[in-house]
């Protein structure tokens, strides 16, 4: 859905630029800094298993893998810049992937699972937005509902079972064969929901109206601007999003299950806050939230390239978040 | 919103886009939803259905003594835990004798409590117990006991032997041997062969167990070395996830042991990803798409271990029987076995048959 305010942007353009030239310059050093985290890593990944991770089939590998969790993560950046939180998405995520993959729904082929996957996406972010923006909820409560009732849902439809993708267009959309250029087409997906967010964020009303509202809604308000609305359109947008990576999940793993993103939640949180969101709101980067995502792929291909078990895994990744967001925030510091 | 040829004859009220636009939606959202909520069936269209469960005769299956059985397990969530309870539904209804009482499985330890209270409470003959957790259940199992009802504990065990009469379970040390054992025959002969394990979740004792299984098997077969262990989550995502990162962390390998069917599905998923056939797959639990596939022997799966859900049904029959005073056929003893360890069968092509009707969705 697009907020009709879209086309008048243009006009504004100009002098939005102005205004966001100053802003950027910082927000460019913040990617920066994760951009040089990621440098650390490819480095340590290169050392330590060089035939390995410095491969097109790895790169392949570490993109892929990150395309379900950082089309979650576009929604969830503009959701957080907007003051907002939503717990939700990995329980929407679980639902839309199983209610696509049911033998009712495989009945119509690959348009019916995407169909289905999508608006059910979309379905729970309306309905997230809805108690948001008019029900007055706090986003914590209302996404915290969700989740419960989603997760509540999606095992009710399997009952524990796990759902076999039986369409073949579906299951070979995420073989080798379907590559476009050496690109997964999932990955494509993730790049497009990349683009198209980063300009919405920083090139549309609409993002403005976000950030404002997440600065200081009362403000946003007395501009003119209609928050519940506003608010409304995000958790729908955060849905949408939910929605798309299910389709990718179903893609990526030939099945629906109700165990599917699995706290999700967590880590799109956790990566548009180590890309330099705001979790208070006002301020936000689609960029960063993906440099984010892609940090801590690339630390899980690494640790498992290196053999590294489970427990080691999660004590580094809990370090790595903290020394990452404090070399950032020291940047950040010295840029302005 | 562009303008539709129809809005010619447009309605004179004020803000005629929004009206029709509004219309529009609502139109286009109650068709979607009912479309959508056609789309929540799970039963195919066409009856195909095969029950999972074990239509084996019981040792003594003449009417006797009329018993009720109190059941209650975890929720359901998964596809083994849900043939647990249908195994354990399917069996009691082949005794003309036996009324089974199953709870709502849950996941939270006070709940089923509450549950196996209740059931004590109505005086139930024989108790079937698969706790959630088993060590915070036991004192549960005691009251039970106390009260002279006897408990047949399945699969997760309680602290003390006091609180069951009887302990029926899977073996996870003995699924890591055997599917050691498979591989290491496989592979005989083979010098500098490599394995490669994919576990189920680390933070849990019978992950460890199914490890050290397979670990002290590979010990007798010194031409093999395990050369990766990855542990996911027993879901396909996890499975997908943490198989694309083994494959391409080792190029070369000769034999891959998978804990769990479920996440199997996203590991074949990687391996068909990956284009990877150069090596043969053992996997764990024994879910009905794994056995079809070890059937049709057109992928690198060649073999799963058992985890049987099938013991529920064998715990009806032993509660049964503890009702009636027999004793089980077979053996020389008068009593029930206070411990029942299930073996865990590799299941191949070559018996993969007899196993298929208790294969798991």
């Amino acid at each position: 859905m697009t907020p009709p305010d879209l086309t008048k942007a243009a006009p504004a353009q100009v002098a939005a630029k102005e205004t966001a030239s100053k802003g950027s310059s910082r927000l460019d050093v913040r990617n920066l800094s994760l951009l040089g985290v990621l440098a650390v890593l490819i480095a340590v990944g290169g050392i330590t298993k060089p035939e390995q991770f410095l491969d097109t089939g790895n790169l392949q590998l570490v993109l892929t893998q990150a395309s379900v969790i950082g089309v979650v993560t576009v929604g969830m950046t503009f959701v957080i810049t907007s003051g907002g939180i939503d717990l939700s998405v990995g329980a929407i995520v679980a639902l839309a992937s199983v209610w696509a993959t049911t033998v009712a729904t495989q009945e119509y082929g690959f348009a019916g699972i995407l169909f289905t996957a999508v608006l059910v996406g979309t379905a729970c972010g309306l309905v997230n937005g809805v108690l948001i923006a008019y029900g007055r909820l706090v986003p914590f409560i209302a996404t915290l509902a969700m989740l419960a009732a989603a997760r509540g849902l999606a095992l009710q439809i399997t009952e524990g079972r796990t759902q076999m993708v039986t369409v073949n267009s579906v299951l070979d959309l995420g073989l080798p064969d379907a590559y476009v250029l050496g690109i997964p087409p999932l990955v494509l997906v993730f790049a497009a929901v990349t683009v198209v967010g980063r300009l919405l964020l920083n090139r549309t009303t609409f993002g403005r109206r976000t950030v404002a509202v997440g600065g200081n809604a009362e403000a946003a308000r007395l501009a003119g601007i209609d928050v519940r609305r506003q608010r409304l359109y995000l958790y729908l947008l955060s849905g949408l999003c939910c929605g798309i990576a299910a389709f990718l999940l179903i893609v990526l793993s030939g099945s629906g299950q109700n165990t599917n993103g699995n706290l999700y939640e967590l880590d799109a949180i956790a990566a548009a806050i180590i890309g330099g969101t705001l979790l208070t709101g006002g301020r936000g980067t689609i960029v960063g939230s993906v440099l984010g995502v892609l940090v801590f792929t690339t630390i899980t291909n690494i640790f498992a390239l290196n053999n590294l078990q489970s427990d080691v895994q999660q004590i580094a990744k809990g370090a790595i978040i903290v020394a990452a967001v404090l070399v950032q925030r020291r940047t950040a510091h010295d840029g302005t | 919103m562009p303008k539709t040829p129809d809005s010619a004859r447009s309605d004179t009220a004020a803000r005629p886009g929004s009206t029709r636009r509004g219309l529009l939606f609502g139109g286009a959202a109650v068709s979607a939803t009912a479309l959508l909520a056609a789309c929540t069936s799970n039963e195919p269209t066409k009856k195909d259905k095969t029950p999972a469960t074990d239509n084996r005769p019981a040792a003594d299956s003449a009417p006797g003594k009329k018993v009720t059985i109190g059941f209650a397990g975890p929720q359901a969530d998964h596809g083994w835990l849900n043939a647990i309870n249908e195994n354990a539904r399917n069996r009691a209804k082949k005794y003309a004798d036996v009324t089974l009482d199953i709870t709502e499985g849950s996941n939270d330890t006070a709940a089923q409590i509450g549950q196996i209270q209740t059931l004590i409470n109505k005086k139930v003959d024989v108790l079937v117990i698969l706790p959630t957790d088993g060590k915070a259940l036991t004192q549960t199992g005691l009251a039970a006991m106390k009260a002279g009802i006897p408990v047949i504990n399945l699969d997760r065990a309680f602290a003390s032997p006091q609180a069951s009469r009887c302990y029926v379970g899977g073996d996870n040390y003995g699924m890591g041997l055997n599917a050691g054992r498979y591989i290491g025959e496989k592979l005989k002969g083979k010098a500098g062969a490599k394995v490669v394990e994919l576990a189920g979740i680390d933070s849990l004792e019978l992950t460890r167990l199914r490890t050290q299984g397979f670990d002290d098997a590979l010990k007798n077969y010194p031409n093999i070395t395990k050369v990766a262990r990855q542990a996911a989550e027993f879901t396909v995502e996890s499975g997908q996830a943490k198989m694309a990162q083994l494959l391409q962390a080792q190029p070369q390998f000769d034999a891959l042991w998978n804990h769990d069917d479920d996440q199997g599905v996203g590991a074949l998923r990687a391996i068909a990803q990956a284009g990877r056939k150069d090596f043969l797959m053992v996997g764990g639990a024994g879910a009905k798409s794994a056995m079809d596939a070890i059937k049709a022997d057109n992928s690198v799966l060649k073999a799963t271990v058992l985890y049987p859900p099938t013991m529920s049904a064998s715990a009806i029959d032993l509660a049964r029987a503890l009702g009636q005073g027999k004793g089980i056929g077979g053996i020389a003893e008068l009593e029930i076995p206070a411990s029942l360890t299930l073996y865990s069968a590799v299941v191949t092509r070559e018996n993969v048959d007899d196993y298929l009707p208790t294969g798991f969705n």
